[in-house]
C-alpha cells in the first residue's frame, strides 16, 4: 500500500506551510486584520466602501497631523498602523479559519471587520479562546451579546433594533399618518429580524396600526414584480423595506416605475449606501434610515463634529469621487475608537504597544467620538456600544445635482437603544422602558 | 494484503499524529477541518466508485452538524465521542431512509435529486429563526470522556480525535472497497447490466454506498461544527457540497489517502489565496482547480495508480 509514501508527502507538505511562518510586528507597528466584503453582493454596498473608508484613515493617521484633536497624534499612540485584509466572502466556516490565520499565522495585533451577522456570531467563541482583541465593526444581530458574553470581543456599533425603532420614532414624531403598513424585506435572519423590530415599535407607537402584509422575497431576488403588486393590491399607507444593496436598487426602480412611492410612503431602514448608485433614481420624500447618523445625516448635523466630520469627508471626496455612506463611518468609528483604546492603553502600561489583555481593559466601557456622532460602550459589560441615530428624507436638490437629506431628526443614542440588561426584542415588547428621549 | 493494510494505516496515523507536535496552530487547525470535510468526500468517492456523484453530501454534513448541535444546547451534552455517535445514528437513519429511493438513479439525475435534498435541508433552516435562521447558531468546545481541555490541547486532542477517525474510517473504506461488495461497485461503473446478468443486485450495492456516505458525511459535519464552534444553514448549501465533490475529483476514487491529501491541499490553497490575494482568491482558486483537472484527469490518487500499474 501507499499510505506511508503519502504520508510522508502530507507530512512534508504541511511542515513547509507551517515554514511559511507569521512575521509578528515590530514594537513601533500595530498589525490589525481587516475582515469585509471584498466580492459577493455585500461588496460594492458595504465592504468596499467601507474599506475605502478605513484605508483612508489609516494612510491619514500614519501620515500624522490630518485630522483635528484628539486625533492629532500619528498612528496609534504614534505606532505606525499595518493592515493585512481578508476577504469576508464565503460563509462562517471559511471566516473562522481566517480569523484563526490572522491571528496565530499573521499574529496581528487586533481583528477589525465582519459585516455578515453569521460571522459576529461565529467569530467571538474563537477570539476568546485565542484572547485576540477583536472589535465588530458592522454586523447587526443583537445576539452577539445578548446570547453570549465575551472578553475580547467589542461592537463599536449599535446592533440593528436602532434602525427600525428610530424609523417608528421619526414616523410619530413627524405626525406621520399610519393606518396600515406593510412589509418587503430579505428572507434571510437580517430582513427577518429587522422586519420583527419594525413591527414590534409599531406596536407601540402605532397600536391600532393594521399589518397589511409581510413580504419575504428570495435574497438576492432582484426581480420585485409579483410583490409590488401585492403591495399596490393591499394598499398600505407605508413599506419598511430594510433590503440592502442590488435588492434594494431593484426593489426602488421597480416600485417607482409603478408608482407605489405615490401611493405608498416608503420607509428604509438602512438605504442611504444606495443613493450613490441611483441618484436622481431615488424618489423624492423617501424616510431613509443610515444605521446611525452617517453619510448625508452626518454632513448635515454640524455642530461640534462639524471639523472631524468635514475632514474626513472632504478627504474621501477627493480620493473616490464619491461621498462616504453609512458604511466608511461605521469603520471609522470603529478604527477611532481602536485608536483611543490602543492610546489609553499606552497611557497606563507607560507606552509599550498594549496587549490583548490591555487592549480589552482600555476599550471595556470606552467612549469617543467619531463622524458618526459620540459613541459609548454603554452595553454588555462595556462591550457592545450605543450611538445617536438619525432618519431622513430624500429631496433631490436639481440645481446641485446631488441627493439631500431634509426634514432630519436626531434620536439621542439612550433613545432608540436598550439600556443595559434588557433584550431588544424583550425592550421593544415591554414599550421601551428606560429609553431617554428629549 | 490485509497486514500491509493494517501497516499502512498505523503509519499513516503515526505521521498524522506527529503533526500534533510540529504543526503551528493555525496549521493544525486548517488540517483537522481539512481531514473533517475528507471524511464526507471519502463519502462520495465511496459513489463515485459506482459511477455516480452526489451533489448534496452537504445534506449529511449539515445533519452532522446540527444534531450535534442541538443535542449540545438542548441536553448539555458536550462529550464528542457521544455527540459524534448520535449524529452519526440520525444520518444513518436519514441515509437509510432516501438511499433506496437514490439508489435507481444514475448519473446527472442522481446528483441533481441528492442536490435537492440538501437544498430543501436548507430552505428550511433558513426559515427557522427558533435555531438562528440563516445566522446559525454556536456549539460550546467538546468535552472527551469528562476531560474538558482548552487552548493548544483542546486543538491538539480535536486534532488527534478527527486523525483516529480518519485511519479507521479509511481503513474500513478501503477494505469495503476491496470486499466483493466493492469489487461489484467497480464493475458496476463499467457494465450495470453485466453484473445484475452475473447475480448481484446494483440497487442495493448502491444503497450501501449512499448510506456509507451519509454516516461518513454525519461524522464529518459533527467534527466540522465542534472545530468551528458554530453552525449554519451554509452547511446544506450547494457551494459546500460542491467543495465535497471537487475534493473527491480531485482525489479520484483510486485512492483512499488522496483524499485527505486533496482536502488538505484545497484548504491551503484556498487559505493563502485568500491572503496573498484578497481581491482575486477566487480566481487563483479557479485556476488552480482548472489546472489540476486539466494535467490529472483521474486525481491524484492516479499518481499512486500509475506507479503500481495497478488501478484498485
Amino acid at each position: 500500500m501507499m499510505k506511508p509514501r503519502i504520508g510522508g508527502a502530507l507530512a512534508a507538505m504541511t511542515l513547509a506551510a507551517g515554514m511559511a511562518g507569521p512575521v509578528a510586528a515590530a514594537d513601533d507597528t500595530f498589525k490589525i486584520g481587516v475582515i469585509t466584503f471584498l466580492s459577493g453582493q455585500a461588496a460594492e454596498s458595504f465592504g468596499v466602501p467601507a474599506w475605502n473608508g478605513g484605508k483612508l484613515l489609516v494612510d491619514m493617521l500614519n501620515e500624522g497631523g490630518r485630522l483635528p484633536a484628539p486625533y492629532d497624534q500619528q498612528g496609534f499612540g504614534g505606532m505606525n498602523i499595518e493592515v493585512v485584509v481578508v476577504d469576508e466572502a464565503g460563509g462562517a466556516t471559511k471566516q473562522v479559519q481566517e480569523f484563526r490565520n490572522l491571528v496565530q499565522r499573521e499574529e496581528v495585533d487586533a481583528v477589525v471587520g465582519y459585516v455578515s451577522s453569521g460571522d459576529c456570531l461565529a467569530v467571538p467563541p474563537v477570539a476568546d479562546e485565542l484572547k485576540a482583541f477583536t472589535i465588530l465593526y458592522d454586523c447587526g444581530t443583537p445576539r452577539v451579546f445578548e446570547d453570549g458574553s465575551y472578553d475580547y470581543v467589542f461592537r463599536t456599533a449599535a446592533h440593528a433594533t436602532m434602525d427600525n425603532v428610530s424609523l417608528a420614532r421619526y414616523l410619530k414624531s413627524r405626525n406621520f399618518d399610519v393606518p396600515s403598513f406593510a412589509g418587503l424585506n430579505q428572507d434571510y435572519a437580517w430582513g427577518q429580524d429587522s422586519w420583527a423590530d419594525f413591527t414590534g415599535a409599531m406596536t407601540q407607537l402605532y397600536p391600532d396600526a393594521e399589518v397589511k402584509t409581510a413580504l419575504f422575497p428570495k435574497f438576492g431576488a432582484g426581480q420585485y414584480g409579483t410583490e409590488i403588486s401585492a403591495l399596490l393590491r393591499e394598499n398600505p399607507a407605508l413599506v419598511h423595506s430594510s433590503n440592502w444593496g442590488g435588492d434594494l436598487q431593484g426593489f426602488l426602480i421597480q416600485a417607482t416605475a409603478r408608482g407605489l412611492h405615490e401611493r405608498a410612503q416608503l420607509a428604509l431602514a438602512a438605504g442611504d449606501h444606495v443613493i450613490p448608485q441611483l441618484q436622481d433614481k431615488m424618489p423624492d420624500g423617501i424616510f431613509l434610515g443610515a444605521r446611525g447618523v452617517n453619510g448625508l445625516a452626518a454632513q448635515a448635523r454640524g455642530g461640534e463634529l462639524k471639523e472631524l466630520t468635514d475632514t474626513m469627508w472632504e478627504a474621501y471626496e477627493a480620493e473616490y469621487g464619491t461621498f462616504p455612506v453609512q458604511a466608511p463611518f461605521r469603520m471609522w468609528q470603529a478604527l477611532f475608537g481602536l485608536k483611543t483604546a490602543v492610546e489609553k492603553a499606552m497611557a497606563e502600561n507607560g507606552g509599550t504597544k498594549p496587549t490583548s489583555e490591555e487592549l480589552a481593559a482600555a476599550m471595556k466601557g470606552l467612549s469617543w467620538d467619531a463622524p458618526s456622532g459620540h459613541i459609548e460602550m454603554a452595553l454588555a459589560d462595556g462591550h457592545q456600544a450605543i450611538q445617536p441615530n438619525a432618519i431622513g428624507t430624500t429631496k433631490w436638490n436639481a440645481d446641485a445635482g446631488k441627493m439631500e437629506l431634509v426634514d432630519v431628526e436626531y434620536y439621542d443614542a439612550r433613545c432608540v437603544n436598550p439600556p443595559e440588561g434588557i433584550k431588544s426584542q424583550d425592550w421593544l415588547a415591554q414599550g421601551f422602558p428606560g429609553a431617554q428621549c428629549d | 494484503m490485509r497486514s500491509k493494510l493494517f501497516l499502512g494505516a498505523t503509519a499513516a496515523f503515526a505521521v498524522l499524529a506527529a503533526g500534533s507536535v510540529i504543526l503551528p496552530d493555525w496549521a493544525m487547525f486548517l488540517c483537522a477541518m481539512a481531514l473533517a470535510k475528507g471524511l464526507v468526500c471519502l463519502g462520495i468517492v465511496g459513489m463515485m466508485r459506482g459511477g455516480v456523484v452526489s451533489f448534496g453530501q452537504g445534506l449529511y454534513y449539515c445533519i452532522g452538524a446540527y444534531t450535534a448541535t442541538l443535542v449540545a444546547n438542548s441536553f448539555g451534552v458536550s462529550d464528542i465521542f457521544l455527540l459524534t455517535l448520535l449524529s452519526a445514528l440520525a444520518c444513518l437513519l436519514v441515509g437509510m431512509a432516501f438511499g433506496p429511493l437514490l439508489s435507481s438513479y444514475r448519473g446527472i439525475f442522481f446528483a441533481m435529486l441528492s442536490l435537492a435534498l440538501s437544498m430543501v435541508l436548507y430552505g428550511s433552516l433558513s426559515k427557522m429563526s427558533v435555531i438562528g435562521g440563516t445566522d446559525g447558531l454556536n456549539i460550546a468546545a467538546p468535552t472527551f470522556l469528562g476531560w474538558a481541555p482548552e487552548g493548544r490541547p483542546l486543538q491538539t486532542a480535536l486534532y488527534i480525535y478527527v486523525v483516529a477517525i480518519v485511519v479507521i474510517a479509511g481503513t474500513l473504506m478501503r477494505i469495503y472497497f476491496d470486499s466483493e461488495q466493492g469489487l461489484i461497485t467497480l464493475a458496476t461503473r463499467d457494465n450495470e447490466l453485466r453484473v445484475e446478468y452475473l447475480g448481484a443486485s446494483v440497487r442495493n450495492i448502491m444503497t450501501y454506498n449512499y448510506v456509507f456516505g451519509a454516516v461518513l458525511g454525519g461524522i464529518g459535519g459533527t467534527i466540522a461544527a465542534l472545530a468551528l464552534g458554530h453552525v449554519d444553514p451554509e452547511f446544506a448549501f450547494w457551494t459546500t457540497s460542491g467543495e465535497f465533490v471537487f475534493v473527491a475529483i480531485l482525489a479520484g476514487y483510486l485512492s483512499v489517502p488522496a483524499v485527505f491529501v486533496a482536502a488538505i491541499i484545497l484548504e491551503l490553497v484556498r487559505s493563502f489565496s485568500n491572503l496573498y490575494f484578497p481581491n482575486t482568491w477566487q480566481l487563483a482558486l479557479g485556476i488552480f482547480l482548472l489546472v489540476v483537472i486539466v494535467l490529472l484527469p483521474n486525481g491524484l490518487g492516479s499518481l499512486v495508480g500509475r506507479r503500481k500499474g495497478n488501478a484498485a
